[in-house]
């Protein structure tokens, strides 16, 4: 018996893809040039699967603060926050966040993941109930195993199982904490805020929202699916990360709720990890302050992830059930959506391939998604190369009706 | 409607309706390597039978499900202490 002798038939499956030299869980960059383009393979590749949604990685204000930041203050910070100190940064973005959100707290994590587990892990105790939508996260699963509470999950983007679910307990001691995301990640679909907002009024609790990727994507001023619904007061935390729309790395919580300091010293993944760097920290100072310098960035995103979902659902391909920056394309079964994966890539377009049970349904997708900084060449090229891959595997007719997925009623 | 003859005929009743060929099902039946299903798909099975009993099964519970017998046992706790 060896040590990995459980993985034998996942590594079978691993070995075959790297056999055939297309794996997609193992891609190299030798190098990024742009939020749009990178060389594969030695080739100049278009990026249509990097969530880059605002495209501010290469953002000349967002390098030089970076520049000046690790000059100035160093590399890394060689430690965690309670341990270490915070360096003046740290504060400085986690009120800056706060101020964006015009909430009373901010706290920083290192990751989105961390963000995620630090916070319901430390706000759920033993006699809590988390109570999460069945499509959340890995992250929002983990961080509900980190923790001691009793966790339930309810039928996506279902009120109606929330209510179930909240009614089931209503006599049972402990407080009830119900987490759903703003944008879904592997088909782009948004949550019913309000209706679920009017659930909580109802039987009480708390609500966490994860705007990862919805921050710099939905909203008026771009806080996500809660301003865009506008039932920002109904929420009690919000949850989000700086890799997505904000091109860096970390994750944070905005809260009004008094005493929140305390998770400071109660949330282990907090706690126990080195704090986020200088040159990270400016960076995302100033993504977040060129989000809201620059709303035309948003507007160009969501018009490119428009054009790119049309462009999909006309060719007949079976998309997400709306448009987002997220634009997944539902594929027969893994072995197709590993050719069809390959088959863009070769034509030089890299997306991603999503697969049970990080994927809804038993679904093997081919997602992409857009960023502000694709040009409308660049997106119709995309969209000829899948109608091209789409035609050889047989997936879409020579003219194709519009055609979306009745998600809402699917098993 | 609460005793464990009524809630395992739910459980068969429900899988059968569910699994996309035809399987011979028992209480000693491994919800994984019999059933071939996911973590997901067996979290998704036992939301069916949630709503047909009208309880909640917590996820740690649901990790230390591995036969149908063990799925019963569970249901029927729960279903007692309600």
């Amino acid at each position: 018996m060896g040590l990995f002798d459980k993985y034998a038939a996942l590594a079978a499956q691993y070995a075959q893809l790297e056999e055939a030299g297309t794996n997609p869980f193992n891609v190299g960059f030798e190098t990024v040039l742009s939020p749009t383009e990178a060389i594969i393979n030695g080739r100049t590749t278009l990026l249509l699967g990097t969530n880059n949604y605002l495209g501010l990685t290469y953002d000349p204000a967002v390098i030089a603060k970076a520049v000046e930041a690790t000059a100035l203050s160093g590399t890394g910070t060689t430690g965690s926050r309670i341990a270490n100190g915070s360096y003046q940064g740290h504060r400085g973005l986690e009120r800056a966040l706060a101020d964006f959100y015009g909430r009373k707290h901010g706290m920083v994590f290192s990751t989105g993941y961390q963000a995620n587990l630090g916070i319901l892990s430390a706000l759920a105790g033993k006699d809590d109930h988390l109570i999460l939508d069945a499509d959340s996260h890995a992250s929002i699963y983990d961080g509900a195993r980190l923790g001691h509470a009793q966790v339930t999950r309810f039928r996506h983007n279902s009120p109606d199982d929330l209510a179930n679910r909240l009614r089931r307990l209503k006599d049972v001691p402990g407080e009830k904490i119900i987490v759903v995301e703003g944008i879904y990640s592997m088909l782009g679909d948004t949550a019913p805020l309000r209706e679920f907002a009017a659930v909580k009024r109802e039987y009480g609790g708390y609500l966490v929202v994860d705007e990862a990727h919805s921050l710099g994507v939905l909203g008026e001023t771009g806080r996500g699916l809660a301003e865009a619904a506008g039932v920002e007061a109904d929420v009690d935390f919000v949850v989000g990360t700086f890799s997505k729309s904000l091109g860096g790395v970390g994750g944070f919580c905005v809260a009004d709720l008094d005493g929140f300091d305390i998770l400071r010293v109660v949330s282990r993944p907090y706690m126990f990890t080195a704090s986020l760097p200088p040159g990270v920290i400016a960076a995302t100072i100033e993504a977040l302050h060129q989000l809201q310098l620059r709303p035309g960035l948003r507007h160009q995103l969501n018009a490119n992830a428009r054009h790119l979902y049309d462009g999909l659902a006309g060719l007949g391909f079976t998309v997400g059930p709306e448009p987002s920056p997220v634009v997944s394309t539902v594929m027969p079964d893994p072995e197709t959506a590993f050719a069809f994966w390959a088959r863009l890539l070769e034509a030089g377009l890299y997306t991603n391939v999503s697969l049970p049970p990080a994927t809804p349904k038993g679904l093997a997708l081919l997602r992409s998604s857009v960023s502000a900084a694709h040009s409308t060449a660049q997106l119709d090229r995309a969209i000829g190369l899948f109608a091209i891959a789409g035609r050889e595997l047989g997936l879409i007719p020579a003219a194709a009706p519009v055609r979306r997925a009745d998600f809402a009623s699917a098993k | 409607m609460s005793d464990s003859g009524t809630i395992r005929e739910i459980i068969f009743d429900t899988l059968r309706g569910s699994l996309k060929r035809p399987v011979e099902l028992s209480e000693q039946t491994h919800i994984v390597d019999d059933l071939g299903l996911d973590s997901v798909a067996v979290m998704d099975f036992v939301m069916e039978i949630e709503d047909r009993l009208d309880l909640s099964v917590p996820l740690d519970k649901i990790a230390e499900i591995e036969t149908l017998g063990d799925l019963l046992r569970v249901l029927s706790d729960l279903k007692a202490h309600v």
